[in-house]
């Protein structure tokens, strides 16, 4: 008997299972999950919760109800990993053998390490996140409460989970404070450590657009420092300040403790990985999945569920000693609220960064691409039901792992040359 | 990709003027990197490139501010000092580097 054994029941950790308790058979291997939690957060749903689309229940769900039968589930926390031993040590004193190991813990938002943000004077009483269900819940009581001042986005560092989410935030803040009638007493500031509103060229262009259509101030290249507790205000390294009555802040993203623990992360408890193969670049028995490791695509959803859709294909021919086919190309592709039922969408890859034009996708589609629309938010909605039936069953999606250039307009060389020297 | 003459020598860059070959550096081509960026290379400013050059050769990709501070001991506060404005940035290009990926 071989054990599989799967750390974090999260989107990339219940899709592995799913995927692979299909391809392994029931007699030569048992497959194993252990998380310290028993609910599953449909985390997109999050982004919403504090403007009121949805309430707290619809966004949970017992995980032991993703699992496929033959897989164990073992609720508890990690201590660590020893990868010599070909061991994981629980919390609780238990100790699981493997003879393959899946990473796939995730990554979460850490407030703790931006001094003042997490003081009991300020956090979720002025000062919010909203990838947490408590910083979500607690945001939408401190939305409905606010009625004149000023709104501060902030992103702390990148990588951050879901990088789209904080401008979907801010769109989203405008429509809902335009709504009430009071978006005039409303200032909207978005500062960002990047260069400008996103990562990439032509969408940090037209989502920079839409920021300044929105009357949204941009503050980039702020790299906090500190938050003064007392004077509400964000002091950057290089001394700028930015004050705020009301912050909604994405604080620093790392990797689980139990990854520093066992001393197989990097300076973001993130485990080196190969980017095309998500084998860990130290242990030949371990992968990484998901958010947990440090390849350079995004921290998300679906870039995890394209890598397990490969992963679970080559995995099979790596425990029977053959060539792993098929080699992840970073492939992402992100649903963006804009506000007043619109919304974007982006498609990009490692190469590719996103582009205007239309993706096809079969029945629903063609969509486009990083212009406002009504479908795109349409998709966007449904997705939640496409999350809880579809992918995290591992069954079957239409949209294909690796990235397409159809409908994809190309930038011109001219068009590169002056992106760059506005940059 | 085009290439441009610093100090005599042909050298590679891409469209945003960032090195591209790592061997193509050196010492007198880094001060003009440096001066064009408006930065006059102290002690402590060659320490931050020989840290991100040896870096490199080891990780393969350019250190981030965070590694850098915390793998190379300056400080990302020091970093805004010695580099201003864009640290990150300014330091691959003075180091001969690739602009470290804004990771999406």
């Amino acid at each position: 008997m071989k054990n599989l054994l799967v750390l974090g029941a999260g989107a990339a950790g219940t899709m592995v299972v799913n995927k692979l308790r299909k391809k392994l058979p029931n007699d030569t291997w048992e497959i194993t999950v252990v998380d310290q939690e028993t609910e599953h957060i449909y985390q997109p749903g999050l982004l919403l919760m504090p403007f009121g689309t949805y309430e707290p229940e619809q966004l949970i769900k017992k995980r032991q109800s993703f699992f496929p039968k033959g897989v164990n589930f073992i609720q508890a926390e990690i201590e660590k990993v020893d990868p010599t031993l070909n061991k994981v040590f629980l919390k609780d004193g238990r100790e699981i053998g493997y003879d393959y190991l899946v990473i796939a813990s995730g990554t979460t938002p850490r407030p703790d390490q931006t001094l003042g943000m997490s003081d009991p004077a300020i956090w979720y009483k002025s000062v919010f996140d909203f990838y947490t269900l408590a910083g979500a819940t607690a945001l939408r009581g401190a939305l409905r409460d606010f009625s004149s001042g000023r709104l501060v986005v902030h992103i702390t560092e990148m990588p951050i989970k879901c990088p789209v989410a904080p401008l979907e935030f801010t769109f989203l803040a405008d429509a809902y404070f335009e709504k009430r009638g009071i978006r005039d007493k409303v200032e909207i500031v978005f500062v960002t450590p990047l260069e400008g509103a996103f990562t990439k060229p032509v969408a940090s262009k037209h989502l920079g657009t839409m920021l300044n259509d929105r009357k949204i101030s941009l503050e980039s290249d702020f790299v906090i420092e500190h938050i003064d507790v007392e004077a509400k205000t964000m002091v950057s390294m290089d001394e700028r300040e930015v004050a705020f009555d009301l912050l909604v802040t994405v604080p620093l993203n790392m990797g689980a403790d139990f990854i520093e623990r066992s001393g197989i992360g990097d300076e973001l408890n993130y485990v080196p990985t190969n980017k095309h193969n998500f084998l860990s670049d130290e242990f030949p028995n371990i992968f990484v999945l998901g958010d947990a490791s440090n390849i350079p695509a995004s921290k998300a959803g679906s870039v995890a569920h394209f890598a397990v859709d490969l992963f679970s294909e080559n995995f099979v021919n790596y425990v029977n000693s053959r060539p792993m086919e098929h080699s992840f190309d970073g492939h992402a592709n992100c649903f963006i609220e804009s506000g007043n039922r619109k919304g974007l969408l982006i498609d990009f890859n490692y190469e590719v960064q996103p582009l205007t034009g239309r993706f096809p996708i079969p029945v629903i589609g063609p969509l486009p691409l990083l212009k406002e629309s009504y479908l795109n938010h349409i998709g966007k909605l449904a997705f939640r039901w496409i999350y809880w039936h579809i992918l995290l069953k591992g069954r079957y999606l239409p949209i294909p792992a690796l990235m397409s250039m159809a409908g994809k307009v190309q930038v011109t060389k001219k068009e590169k040359e002056r992106i760059n020297a506005n940059n | 990709m085009p290439t441009i003459e610093i100090a005599g020598k042909q050298i590679t860059v891409n469209e945003e003027g960032f090195m591209t070959v790592y061997d193509e550096w050196s010492d007198e081509i880094a001060k003009v990197l440096a001066a064009q960026v408006d930065i006059e290379l102290t002690p402590r400013h060659w320490e931050v490139i020989h840290f991100l050059r040896d870096d490199f050769k080891k990780e393969g990709e350019s250190s981030t501010s965070r590694h850098t501070q915390t793998v190379g001991g300056f400080p990302i506060k020091e970093q805004f000092e010695l580099f201003p404005k864009k640290p990150a940035k300014k330091m691959s290009y003075i180091a001969g580097l690739p602009k470290p990926k804004g990771c999406v």
